[in-house]
């Protein structure tokens, strides 16, 4: 059935093609160009005479790792029987994105939806293009090549009818799975091919030239946007049919747990397994060697394996051992006593990284100075799915089968660690049980391959248990964000300083030096969106202790806690409504201009051009308004019920949310309603978008209310969901509005799976202070006031 | 040697009676719909019903059902149609669809015993169900839906 599809890459001509598409999309629209389009266009008869080459716009997708791919012989196959099969290269954690961008293609090729059938795309990014499925990325960087894949097919589904009956092609209307032959008229001649009669001519034909691809207007959407498709895994994950991590079976496959060093950095010094191999069940047990050289990057944490043949045993067998452990230097790591040193840092100047106008001055010529200081503790992804991998080696060559975001990011490192070449190496995308930015590093499959290995390639199942998913993480860092507000006498805010202080993810990459990187502040810090004259933002040093990693929407959560809660702050101070001051802080509408806004020159935009996604403030009050409207704000509510609101830009997406809280008797911290809304630009599946922010609450909630993971003597003192707490049913954010802005076809779309968690812990913590004059500067908040 | 009956297949059990049953099902019967989540009874995840009653099979071990007809998610319904599948379709509840299985079962087995719970009860019965992607407010409109009849 696949037997159209490429079945090997062809990194050259790839490479090619990705200089093409990239080409074009730095020569923006030729002359040439819209000639071509508007020559076509000249033939063309209602509805399809809408149809234009859609400017193409240049993303931070062709600067990733391979780019993206556009080639339609590369991600859709149509059998003679017409069954199209399209491929989806990204991975799915929940997001929806494994359907929404096939749907995509398929909307612009005019396949007949339930006739599509989906093939998870190996990991293979010479093949397919970028697949480090993470920083809200997919639609963001694949709206565009998915489109063009599928308006390339519908035109060589045409042009083959054409040839066929011999008719000009501009008389050739692709629709709903066939070509019809339309009279010059533009009416209906009754002829018609279906895909499957023109499969092997249109695939034989050459990929149309970017330039002469036309895009279906947006009227004529049969998928996107409309609301209608569900996740084609549905009926699946219903019935426990659907496919995660663990689910594969192979035959002779053993089970393996792993001991890992309870402190980073900690080694085997010694260990008995004589009792482990006792255990009924239990096959062998194998020393994994750790990665200990700086950067550690997502190398094992090494530790003993058992190997069994069931989980079970392997369990058994692991609690049996007894081993010896050399802890190394970051059994200092003690949470207080870190937090108090990060708050001694953020009492002093640190690196300067924004400097706009003078804020020295401002601070010595204000009336008042308004100070707070935000804490938030580690956090842990904690997907319901714990990490596991199925890894077999047959004559030097592995296979595995895992849940990952990054597939062929772990398959070169897998290689690398196994010392075969990358072409021997196979990663097979299981369906993710959540990811959260977890299963963007792959610490977990190389364990697994190297257990295989040792056994001699046996197939092994190399499972995490929920203890060794929360003490074993890359961890949400820890942070202080102090906020210091200079205002005049006219109750103008006329100085901001934010320092922040907080152990970096870049340690786990190069050698620590303490300090944020640019991925980190640019997520909420040095884009602070705020009209205030003078603004500096510093960060003070912290080493990590811990391995520090992504977790869905990362920085922006303190970032956004600590702006949104002292704008919040101030608007008190002053005697202001908090949204109103919101939306006089963020100002005129305007693009904000880094360069004379004091901005670093590193700048990170999300990794997007800025001309492309600026920071647009109209935008941003936009969903401000939206939010309280929605939400019924200046209402008044009962004694200890109360609205608070925030937004945020992240991920080049615009959100913002109210929450309406209400304290019970026994302080219980309730949450009847939120409201948001959320500018994300061009979107494809609104369904989708709004089960995101519906969880983005809920994680909002979580990070709010429960989430907390601290450190003693190193080692994390949480391990299970019994002490690492997340929002159940019995206390969750009760009605989750939203409302998505429509914007015009020609809006950048932006990401969605993120940018709804950071504006919900500070819009919590508002609505609490709205309700009871309580302000809540630490998370988690704990679920009980005191 | 002792029995237990998954999905109406009865099946000798020999070895570990204390083998939680959550790994007797998906490392020996190979039915990996049941998820493991946290393996202390706190998530929810590997929920399956005993004798009709939801249970965490991590928490149950092969001992505890020996004798007894256990139901998985795959034999919840031959055809995937019982009223809570078809209400988790319609509602489009699932996200990453992992702790799909044993909220279904959990919904399942609290609608079996009361065919119209009120939001309180939906509540109560449903709160030891962990989502970690945030559906609640679908699962909980789900459950209302199943008890309507879909």
């Amino acid at each position: 059935m696949l037997h159209y599809l490429k079945t090997d890459a062809d990194p050259a001509a790839e490479k090619k093609a990705n200089a093409e598409i990239s080409n074009v999309s730095r020569r923006g629209v030729l002359g040439g160009f819209l000639g071509a389009s508007a020559f076509v266009m000249a033939v063309r008869f209602a509805p399809a005479d809408a149809r234009e080459a859609l400017k193409p716009y240049p993303t931070g997708g062709l600067k990733m790792p391979d780019g993206v791919v556009s080639d339609p012989h590369v991600f859709i196959a149509i059998a003679a029987n017409g069954d199209v099969t399209i491929v989806t290269h990204r991975s799915e954690m929940g997001t929806g994105i494994r359907t929404s961008l096939p749907m995509v293609v398929a909307d612009e090729m005019c396949a007949d939806w339930s006739r599509v059938r989906l093939m998870q795309a190996p990991g293979d990014e010479p093949k397919y293009g970028n697949q480090d499925t993470d920083g809200s990325r997919s639609m963001r960087h694949f709206i565009q090549p998915m489109r063009q894949c599928g308006a390339a097919m519908r035109q060589m589904l045409e042009a083959a009818a054409a040839a066929k009956w011999g008719a000009d092609a501009s008389l050739c209307r692709a629709r709903n799975h066939e070509v019809a032959l339309l009279d010059k008229e533009g009416k209906d001649t009754g002829k018609v091919l279906t895909f499957g009669e023109l499969a092997e001519a249109a695939l034989a034909l050459p990929v149309p030239a970017p330039e002469t691809i036309l895009y279906k207007s947006p009227d004529e959407f049969t998928l996107m946007g409309k609301g209608e498709v569900q996740i084609v895994d549905l009926h699946d994950i219903t019935t426990g049919k659907a496919g995660y991590g663990a689910d594969t079976r192979l035959p002779g496959m053993k089970f393996a747990v792993v001991a890992r060093p309870a402190v980073v950095g900690g080694k085997v010094k010694s260990y008995d397994a004589s009792a482990a191999l006792k255990v009924p069940g239990v096959h062998s047990v194998q020393e994994i060697e750790g990665v200990f050289a700086v950067p550690r990057k997502f190398g094992q944490l090494g530790g003993i394996a058992v190997v069994a043949d069931t989980t079970y045993a392997a369990i058994q067998g692991r609690a049996a051992l007894t081993i010896e452990w050399e802890n190394g230097p970051n059994v200092s790591y003690d949470t207080d006593a870190y937090a108090a040193e990060m708050s001694a840092t953020a009492a002093k100047p640190g690196k300067v990284l924004r400097n706009q106008g003078d804020a020295d001055a401002a601070f010595a010529n204000a009336k008042d100075v308004i100070t707070a200081e935000y804490h938030g503790q580690h956090m842990v992804q904690a997907p319901m799915e714990p990490l596991v991998a199925i890894a077999r080696i047959v004559d030097g060559k592995a296979e595995i089968w895992a849940p990952v975001q990054s597939p062929y990011g772990a398959r070169k490192d897998i290689a690398a660690a196994l010392k075969i070449p990358v072409e021997n190496v196979t990663v097979h995308v299981s369906l993710l049980g959540g990811g959260f930015g977890r299963k963007s590093k792959w610490d977990f499959m190389l364990e697994a391959a190297l257990v295989s290995q040792k056994l001699g390639g046996t197939p092994v199942l190399l499972q995490w248990t929920r203890e060794d998913d929360i003490q074993h993480s890359f961890y949400h860092t820890t942070s202080v964000e102090r906020i210091d507000a200079a205002v005049d006498d006219k109750g103008k805010v006329i100085g901001w300083r934010h320092r922040t202080v907080a152990p970096s993810i870049v340690s786990t990459f190069k050698a620590d030096d303490g300090y944020q990187f640019p991925i980190e502040y640019g997520m909420g810090f040095v884009d602070v969106p705020f009209d205030i004259p003078n603004i500096r933002c510093e960060n003070g040093q912290a080493m990590a202790h811990a391995r520090i990693g992504w977790y869905r929407s990362v920085s922006n959560i303190q970032r956004a806690f600590a702006v949104q809660s002292a704008a919040c702050e101030v608007a008190h101070k002053l005697g202001r409504d908090p949204k109103d001051f919101l939306l006089e802080l963020i100002g005129p509408d305007r693009n904000i201009d880094p360069k004379t806004s004091g901005f670093p020159d590193d700048f990170w935009n999300y990794g997007e051009p800025y001309e492309e996604f600026p920071i647009n403030t109209a935008r941003l009050k936009n969903v401000i308004r939206v939010a309280a409207e929605k939400a019924g704000w200046g209402q008044s509510l009962p004694p200890r019920e109360g609205l608070g609101i925030a937004a945020h830009r992240a991920f080049a997406s615009y959100v913002a949310s109210v929450v309406h809280v209400k304290i019970d008797d026994d302080g219980t911290i309730r949450v009847p309603q939120v409201t948001s809304a959320i500018d994300c630009g061009f979107h494809v599946n609104p369904e989708r978008i709004r089960s995101q922010m519906e969880g983005a609450a809920v994680m909002g909630m979580s990070n709010a209310l429960y989430s907390g993971i601290t450190f003693k003597k190193g080692a994390v003192e949480q391990s299970n969901y019994f002490d690492y707490n997340v929002t159940r049913m019995s206390n969750y954010p009760q009605k989750v509005s939203v409302h998505i802005i429509e914007t015009p076809e020609t809006t950048h779309a932006g990401g969605v799976g993120e940018p709804g968690v950071p504006p919900f812990a500070p819009a919590l913590a508002n609505a609490i202070f709205a309700a009871t004059g309580k302000r809540l500067r630490n998370l988690p908040m704990g679920e009980k006031l005191s | 040697m002792s029995s237990v009956t998954v999905n109406g297949e009865l099946h000798e059990i020999s070895g570990d009676p204390n083998m939680p049953l959550l790994w007797y099902v998906r490392d020996i019967l190979n039915l990996t719909g049941t998820k493991f989540g946290c393996g202390a009874g706190v998530c929810g995840a590997c929920t399956v019903h005993l004798d009709g009653v939801a249970v965490r099979s991590c928490q149950t071990t092969l001992g505890d059902a020996a004798g007894k007809s256990i139901t998985t998610i795959e034999g919840l319904s031959p055809d995937g149609e019982h009223a809570v599948q078809k209400a988790w379709r319609k509602i489009n509840v699932p996200q990453c669809g992992f702790c799909q299985a044993g909220q279904i079962m959990q919904a399942a087995s609290l609608l079996a015993k009361n065919r119209a719970p009120s939001d309180a009860e939906i509540v109560e019965a449903m709160s030891d169900n962990i989502c970690r992607c945030g559906c609640y407010q679908r699962i909980h409109e789900a459950v209302r839906l199943a008890a309507g009849g879909v």
